[in-house]
């Protein structure tokens, strides 16, 4: 792709995309998605609303999500079709009183429904995040991440977080771990590609 | 004008209300379970007349007539039994209250003429009652206690003045006293109540205290003796109708608005907040339309309501035009006045139960759910899922051991052996196991009947593939088999 004859100014730097940025939605897919929408439920501050559909059967596991913050403060709504789940996510965005509203959804969606949430989250100051089948998002998200673990003989923590789109900069590849002492994610190495 | 008072008695109610509901022929019986024994609770007059009484063991009633049918007692329908029938009474008297669990008493004073004199009022109630299936018995006189007794012991009137003439013969029980003291004045041989109005009232009161002689003078009208009517149950509707009819949203909003502001002053005066609102839109050709909202928690604040109207008023159908509007809040909660600090007055007060309010309303309130801790070891009970608006947060998880992000049914995998497989396959993907701890061993529950850990003890692994993903494994020793339950982030 020769991206590595980029200059090191328009070079992404972790910081700059993670936390998410707020106002946006983004987007999540890969194995290791429920890890990373947990690590930006810990990023953020406020009560965190999570909707899926309520036919999927791999629910959260809350005393794991203590490692990342308090799942007191999560909410999780259960609708029946994915038109209520991105219905729900909008509503959750555009009122505000949010910290992250995160959406489980299972059909691809439109530039219509991805630009209705951007407009939702622009309008309710709040950060949206999609978890998204591979390959099924839509254009309008800010950023899209690929996530899976990493294995690797001495760490069994690693994991591997790729930006594979990303409206104000380049793609980069990070391996990362969550400290749960810390309680933050800890950049291990940068992957060029 | 003297007092006069009617003292209904139902002397098999619970039974005579079972029986109205589905009837059976023969001896019948209803049964409540005190302590470790089924006791007969209320029998029928088939029953009664045969010797059983209630108090009885099952058992022994059961050898006394085999041919018993019984069902259970449900003493909460029968005190709503008795509250329907005290409403009912209201058409002979305003004055209606309670006499234990099975009597009325209603203050008639002045209202016997309308039907025609005290007797015939008597035989109105008698004909009324027996004609829904209930036994009853009545007394009337010039006090509450002499109509109790006379409806328990001898029934009938007692006009003003003749208390005495009519109460006198009746037994010491009539006076409702405790049972002991009944037994210790049958003991010195004071039969009627009559033996104990001749006494020197000193002695008796130096004997047994104030109580015996002040139930006698309640039973002869000398001591007055109130009745509680009972209460009306609060309205929470308001109405309004309309001169001409309105079709615009925002019309509708702003009667919504109006109605909503008499409501609320409402629910504030009695300290409850409503959890459930319905808004009735009369239209001109008399079709009506309803907007429910579900509120995620006990509110009474017109300003934070009314904009959660707003989705269900939009989709009215408002046809030629809406004429008569009525809100009601149908299920109302207690709301305590509660003392702001300043911390808790400012905009984000309440934001988040009026987002779940909103989302509730599409989704149902009940599908909006948070996580309570929970105190068991195994994965999946070791937290709650709670409707999240008739739940707090509370608690805190505590993590002991690694536990996936992820939980699922246990998917069964290939392998066989106490160490995890050096590779299976799992939704159709090849993995190869690099690196596993454990094993963990947790036991079921045995105080509980799971179907899923019927299979016994399970050993934990955590199993590191090469392949990246992280896999939370299970063997059961007592039922070979491997099995994943959840997935490492």
């Amino acid at each position: 792709m020769g991206r590595s004859m980029q200059s090191d100014q328009i070079t992404t730097d972790f910081p700059a995309v993670f936390p998410l940025r707020g106002h946006r939605t983004h987007e999540v897919c890969g194995p290791g998605a429920a890890g990373f929408a947990a690590a930006c439920f810990a990023a953020v501050e406020g009560p965190v609303l999570w909707a899926v559909e309520d036919w999927r059967q791999d629910g959260l596991n809350p005393v794991a999500l203590s490692e990342f913050r308090d799942p007191g403060q999560l909410l999780t709504a259960r609708c029946k079709t994915q038109t209520d789940v991105l219905a729900v996510a909008e509503e959750g965005l555009r009122d505000g009183a949010l910290g992250l509203v995160v959406a489980e959804i299972s059909q691809p969606i439109g530039l219509t429904e991805g630009r209705r949430l951007q407009l939702a989250a622009t309008a309710g100051k709040t950060p949206g995040l999609l978890i998204v089948p591979e390959g099924m998002g839509s254009n309008a998200a800010e950023t899209r991440w690929r996530c899976a673990p990493y294995f690797d003989r001495q760490d069994s923590t690693l994991l591997r977080w790729s930006l594979i789109k990303n409206k104000k900069g380049t793609l980069v590849d990070w391996v990362v771990r969550w400290d749960v002492a810390s309680r933050r994610i800890i950049v291990v190495s940068k992957v060029r590609e | 004008m003297s007092r006069r008072v009617v003292s209904l008695w139902f002397p098999r109610f619970a039974s005579d209300r079972a029986l109205r509901l589905r009837p059976v022929e023969g001896a019948f019986a209803l049964t409540l379970s005190e302590g470790n024994a089924d006791r007969l609770y209320c029998a029928n007059a088939v029953a009664a007349g045969q010797g059983l009484a209630p108090g009885m063991t099952v058992t022994d009633a059961r050898a006394l007539q085999p041919g018993l049918q019984t069902r259970p007692a449900d003493p909460r329908g029968d005190a709503g039994f008795l509250r329907a029938l005290a409403r009912w009474a209201g058409r002979y008297c305003p004055w209606v209250g309670l006499e234990g669990r099975d009597g009325l008493v209603l203050d008639v004073t002045g209202a016997a003429h309308l039907f025609g004199g005290e007797a015939q009022m008597l035989d109105d109630m008698r004909l009324r009652l027996s004609r829904a299936g209930l036994t009853v018995q009545l007394g009337l006189a010039g006090s509450r206690g002499g109509a109790w007794a006379l409806a328990r012991f001898g029934q009938g009137i007692a006009g003003p003045g003749e208390a005495l003439r009519r109460i006198g013969p009746l037994p010491i029980a009539a006076l409702r006293l405790e049972p002991q003291t009944c037994i210790a004045l049958e003991r010195l041989g004071l039969r009627s109540v009559s033996d104990l109005h001749r006494l020197p009232r000193a002695t008796v009161t130096r004997r047994f205290g104030p109580g015996p002689l002040l139930r006698l003078d309640q039973a002869l009208g000398e001591v007055p003796e109130a009745i509680a009517p009972l209460p009306d149950p609060p309205v929470y509707s308001t109405r309004l109708t309309l001169p001409d009819p309105i079709g615009l949203t925002g019309d509708v909003m702003a009667g919504t608005a109006r109605l909503l502001d008499q409501l609320c002053a409402r629910l504030k005066a009695r300290e409850t907040g409503a959890r459930l609102l319905r808004l009735t839109l009369r239209r001109v050709d008399m079709g009506h339309q309803q907007v429910e909202l579900r509120l995620a928690s006990p509110m009474r604040d017109p300003a934070r309501i009314l904009p959660l109207f707003e989705r269900g008023v939009a989709e009215v159908e408002a046809g030629f035009g809406i004429d008569q509007m009525r809100l009601e809040a149908v299920q109302v909660e207690d709301l305590p006045v509660q003392q702001l600090s300043h911390a808790q007055a400012g905009q984000g007060a309440g934001r988040l139960e009026d987002l779940m309010t909103r989302i509730g309303n599409r989704i149902g309130l009940e599908n909006i759910h948070r996580f309570l801790p929970a105190d068991s070891h195994i994965p999946e009970r070791s937290f709650l899922v709670a409707p999240a608006a008739w739940s707090d947060p509370g608690g805190s998880f505590v993590a002991l051991r690694p536990r996936p992000l992820r939980l699922f049914p246990p998917e069964p995998i290939g392998g066989a052996g106490r160490k995890p497989p050096r590779s299976f396959r799992w939704r159709a993907m090849s993995l190869t196991t690099e690196r596993a701890a454990g094993p963990e061993r947790i036991a079921p529950e045995w105080w509980l009947q799971e179907d899923a850990w019927r299979s016994g003890l399970r050993d934990y692994w955590k199993v590191d593939t090469r392949q990246g993903r992280r896999l939370w494994l299970y063997h059961t020793p007592q039922a070979p088999g491997w099995f994943v339950q959840g997935e490492f982030a």
